[in-house]
């Protein structure tokens, strides 16, 4: 239970300085002063004054977390400053898309490079896994810019997109990892006295390499998070990502904030959550 | 007589068609972005001006294609001899999409939220002529004056950006006075606009307009999408069409795409000329030098971006004025010619000379600037890559730099770190006065050297004194000499040098009858209320 | 397994001596504007076509192909190298010092860097030499690129921790950087070799991606990335197969870096 609370309050911690952290690089990139609407030469010189002092509001970056926080622990979030809409609607109606495109997306490029690992690798023949490596040589080679653009054309589910992203990545470790797994001299003796593929897979490999397999399921999490910005901004999808893009773009302070405290606080929870499943299976091994 | 019949019922039958085949439907186009409001006297954004372009009722329309103003909800307009007042006799027996009844109360009211210095509105900006209050007078429900403190020059057209608003309405924002009225609106996805019952226009044969029973216009930032959902059919038109898709579009349904030619859109590029930029001495003395401009003005080959960049769907440029603008165009003005040797010839008077392949000033320092645009805008960044070209020629050493939108801005608005920039100039209006913070050498958007607290040049403080005699006069003769004037001196003195007008590019599917895309925003449905969809299935482009 | 070895060796060589000598085999500079043929497909006097300023499209490539080769593998080495700094030293030290370099890490995971890129750009001059633009680029991409991997290179360091060759190697008097480095790290190549192939394309296409910030590498110069992003076109623009050329040579040099460094596998 101490335990349990000393990794909650390090992880709080972790999520307070990131935000605070986050402000201040907002704050201090170029452009956080300025507003598009003026170089509008309609507007007044009084007008383009009151849209640089607006801007100015939030140049305490102290301050303005203090009052975020301070916001936040009664449930509100803020205010986009380019979308003029509450920073907590915008979260609730495009976190559940992102979800689903990025979750889907995960799985099915786990699945894919998991099984082609364990093809590549358990059959021992070089001409398969010179194509598996052709094969994720080609989808870690195509922008995703790319990919997006001809599934939009194909009408296909953009979560395939992030599926492609994620496949040569996972596939690298993965195959790597059972490689090395599957030369090791304890297997060798395994085969040699008839232990079935599965068995061996299970009960010798799994074990030995499950720790770092799972925590490239963690950090695969922030590589789909990551991919999902550009799949998200040119497959039209109205999710976290696209949002992220446009809050960069447009230097929104409250939403930038509020995107990095939910990614950290997902980058921290499934890191975590694989830490504490490597830990379980170590244990089981032993 | 049994055929003769038949042929009569068969002659209804069409005309039936063909009539109620003109009439319902429902128009999709996108929008890029979501609106970042629907309070019509607020508008700052694209997606928010189409809104109020649909669904605003104003008093005077300019015609988009004609560039004259005709009555709307005012019947007739006088503006009075000092020009600070303008009355308007408005129409009777109207009344907004949610019943309420139009009048004079109302364009009164609208006037004072307009002109409410909180409002920071560029719709109200345009209409500040100085400081002091706006009055406005309701002689009776169909009559009303407006005065301001000062005379506003174009005072007329400046009503076409100003719907008018209920002063009675429960739901004032929304209660519309235009075709459409909003009826649904899902963030990030679409808008939806249906056709106002209460719209009081009716077309030659008495039905009451618009034809189209609704418009939706979905949110799709992504140009690439809404060029495919064109072609399979899923949107009815693409209002500004980039010149590459345009090519492509072109070669598979020449008949969809639409050239109106030179819209009112310019880019241009200029030198940082501010005293306080923190560039090198001898650089700012370069940007100063009137000659140095003309020589790279004369150095760069206009007639390859239009073609190269453009694909021919653009025009080498001469002034801040295109031929689309009718009026207000100075037609004696010509392109400056490309001439890479008369560039070097001016260049040598002042001083500088070529070393091998480098030019040099009268100090020794090889001539090398940078020039910043903002990234993920392809013809831009073309045209910079052009032009980094085309000074090479003369041995000018020039760097490209795309930055986003944000850092480029801070650096022409806020720190003044950059030499050269190359971007665009929208204008959405016809009248200069749009362009009076432009001009004005004291004025936050006299890009190449804002906010002077007194004119640096000679020709700057003469640009200041025709500008506000154009905006203090009523003559339109009188305003044209002046604006003609300043435009001459902006060729001369090239403190932007003007590059390319791009041409008015659009697409509209053949399901979409009464289409007759125009130069002037809103290009394409400009004449939404006499758009109709034609009966038959719309098929892939 | 060793022919094809040998093969991708060749073909590494090919590309690097192909690139090196592109001032050679060029038929133009990358930089010539043929403003009559924007665009066009492959011809006589261009074997690959032009882009869309008239540039000779195969002589970009073989300028292009020198910058990508040389900078992205060493970025990837950097990311790599600090990957295994952090990673390695926190999963074998193990505790709180563990669990703080793995909170940053995931920390570094979640901040968003662009903004870092963004004051960069601020602070470096405008008119800053095309090759430092380039080193300054893939140098920040390496020091940004490390964190991912380090996740995983911690968990194998913490699973051999403990391990009995490790703790008789300890017992034998072997400790610290000596013992990281003669029997730990050894066993984690798999992990640093992945690192290091998926990085060499990442890094080249997010090169390209840089150009928003005004990083990366600034015309006329091409790389990889730019020439790769000419395939953003096929979708509203059709198929057009020169412009896979590019992404070929990629695949192609990316499979050769996984196939010169794997271990020999032994066919069935």
């Amino acid at each position: 239970m101490r335990k349990l609370l000393r990794h909650l309050a390090a992880m709080l911690a972790i999520i307070l300085v990131g935000g605070l952290l986050s402000a201040t690089l907002v704050r201090l990139a170029p452009g956080f002063d300025v507003d598009e609407e003026q170089l509008d030469s309609r507007l007044s010189g009084e007008s383009v004054a009151a849209l640089r002092q607006a801007r100015a509001r939030d140049r305490n970056i102290a301050r303005f977390y203090l009052h975020y926080l301070g916001r936040a622990l009664r449930g509100d979030l803020g205010e986009s400053r380019t979308l003029n809409r509450p920073v907590r609607e915008l979260l609730a109606q495009r976190l559940p898309v992102t979800a689903r495109v990025a979750g889907l997306g995960l799985l099915a490029g786990w699945f894919c490079a998991v099984v082609v690992a364990l093809v590549a690798t358990m059959a021992r023949r070089v001409t398969l896994d010179l194509v598996a490596t052709l094969l994720a040589a080609v989808f870690l080679s195509l922008p995703a810019a790319v990919l997006a653009l001809l599934f939009v054309f194909a009408n296909a589910p953009a979560c395939m997109v992030i599926a492609l992203v994620v496949f040569p990545k996972v596939f690298s470790y993965a195959r790597n990892l059972l490689a090395k797994s599957y030369d090791s001299p304890h297997l060798i003796t395994a085969y040699a006295k008839g232990v079935g593929p599965l068995r061996i897979l299970l009960w010798h490999v799994l074990p030995v390499t499950g720790s770092q397999l799972l925590a490239v399921a963690g950090i695969s999490v922030s590589i789909a998070l990551g991919a999902a910005v550009p799949v998200e901004s040119l497959c039209g999808i109205a999710g976290i990502g696209q949002l992220a893009w446009q809050a960069a773009l447009g230097r929104d302070l409250p939403l930038l904030v509020n995107l990095t405290v939910l990614v950290t606080v997902i980058t921290l929870a499934t890191n975590w959550g694989s830490e504490i499943a490597g830990q379980r299976l170590r244990m089981g091994a032993a | 007589m049994r055929r003769r019949a038949i042929g009569v019922v068969l002659s209804l039958m069409f005309a039936l068609v063909a009539a109620f085949g003109q009439s319902g439907g429902e128009l999709k186009f996108f929008v890029h972005s979501d609106p970042k409001t629907f309070d019509p006297l607020a508008v700052v954004d694209d997606a928010s001006e189409t809104i109020r372009y649909l669904t605003g009722g104003v008093l005077l329309r300019v015609n988009r294609r004609t560039q004259q103003a005709e009555p709307e909800l005012a019947t007739a307009w006088t503006i009075a001899r000092d020009g600070r007042s303008i009355t308007f006799n408005l129409r009777d027996h109207i009344y907004y999409s949610d019943g309420s009844p139009f009048s004079a109360e109302d364009v009164a009211y609208t006037m004072q939220r307009l002109m409410d210095p909180a409002l920071h509105s560029p719709t109200g900006d345009s209409f500040r002529s100085g400081s002091g209050a706006v009055h406005t007078k309701v002689d009776s429900a169909t009559r009303v004056t407006i005065t301001f403190p000062e005379p506003v020059a174009g005072l007329d057209k400046l009503f076409d950006q100003v719907a008018i608003v209920s002063s009675h309405s429960n739901n004032k924002e929304r209660a519309a006075l235009g075709p459409f009225y909003i009826a649904d609106y899902k963030p990030d996805s679409y808008v939806l606009l249906r056709r106002n019952p209460n719209y009081w226009r009716r077309d030659a044969a008495g039905r009451q307009l618009p034809y189209l029973d609704s418009v939706r216009l979905g949110i799709q930032p992504n140009r690439d999408i809404e060029m495919m959902s064109f072609r399979r059919g899923e949107i009815d038109l693409i209002n500004w069409l980039d010149s590459e898709y345009f090519e492509r579009l072109a070669a598979q349904s020449p008949g969809l795409v639409h050239d109106a030619g030179p819209g009112l859109d310019s880019e241009q590029m200029w030198f940082n000329q501010a005293p306080n930029a923190p560039i090198p001495a001898y650089k700012r003395a370069w940007f100063r030098s009137t000659n140095f401009r003309r020589a790279v003005s004369a150095a760069i080959n206009r007639a390859d971006l239009s073609r190269v960049v453009y694909g021919g769907h653009a025009q080498p440029a001469a002034g801040p004025v295109s031929p689309a603008n009718h009026f207000w165009f100075n037609a004696r003005l010509r392109a400056p010619a490309y001439d890479p040797s008369g560039a070097l010839r001016i260049l040598q008077q002042e001083g500088f000379r070529l070393q091998g392949t480098t030019l040099l000033d009268r100090e020794g320092h090889a001539v090398e600037f940078s020039i910043i645009t903002n990234a993920g805008n392809k013809p831009r960044e073309r045209m910079a890559t052009m032009v980094q070209q085309d000074l090479g020629k003369i041995g000018i050493n020039v760097h490209v730099v795309t930055l986003d939108f944000a850092s480029l801005l801070d650096r022409i608005t806020g720190s003044y770190n950059y030499e050269g920039a190359l971007l665009g100039m929208a204008n959405t209006d016809l009248d200069p006065n749009e362009q009076m913070n432009l001009w004005l050498s004291s004025a936050d958007n006299h890009q190449w050297n804002p906010r002077q607290k007194s004119p640096e040049t000679a020709w700057e403080a003469e640009i200041d004194r025709l500008m506000k005699e154009q905006a203090a006069s009523l003559e339109p003769v009188t305003r044209k000499a002046c604006f003609d004037r300043v435009q001459e001196i902006a060729v001369e003195q090239q403190p932007f040098i003007f590059l390319v007008y791009k041409n008015a590019l659009s697409a509209v599917s053949a399901t979409v009858a009464n289409a007759s895309p125009v130069v002037l925003r809103p290009q394409t449905y400009w004449n939404i209320e006499t758009l109709s969809l034609r009966v038959q299935t719309a098929s892939k482009h | 397994m060793r022919r094809i070895r040998q093969l991708a060796w060749l073909l590494l060589g090919v590309v690097a001596l192909s690139s090196l000598g592109a001032g050679l085999w060029a038929p133009a500079d990358y930089a010539m504007q043929f403003r009559e043929a924007p665009n066009s497909p492959p011809s006589h006097e261009h074997l690959l076509g032009t882009d869309d300023l008239g540039r000779d499209r195969f002589s970009r490539v073989l300028y292009g192909t020198r910058i990508s080769l040389l900078m992205a593998p060493l970025a990837a080495l950097l990311s790599t190298l600090l990957a295994t700094l952090v990673g390695g030293v926190a999963g074998y030290l193990g505790g709180w010092c563990e669990r703080a370099a793995m909170g940053a890490t995931d920390l570094f995971l979640s901040m968003p860097w662009l903004f870092l890129l963004l004051a960069v750009r601020a602070m470096l001059p405008l008119n800053v030499a095309p090759t430092t633009s380039v080193a300054v680029t893939f140098l920040l991409l390496g020091v940004l690129g490390w964190a991912a991997s380090a996740r995983v290179l911690c968990a194998g360091v913490r699973g051999l921790r403990n391990s009995e060759f490790v703790l008789q190697a300890r017992a034998s008097g072997l400790h610290g950087w000596r013992l990281l480095a003669v029997h730990v790290l050894p066993n984690l190549k798999p992990v640093l070799l992945a690192q290091f192939w998926i990085a060499i394309p990442v890094f080249i296409i997010t090169e390209a991606n840089l150009g928003i910030l005004g990083l990366g590498v600034s015309e006329p110069l091409p790389s990889w990335g730019s020439l790769l992003r000419e395939m953003e076109s096929f979708a509203s623009f059709g198929f057009e197969a020169w412009k896979l050329v590019p992404l070929v040579l990629l695949v192609l040099v990316v499979s050769s870096f996984q196939i010169v460094l794997s271990r020999d596998e032994v066919a069935a």
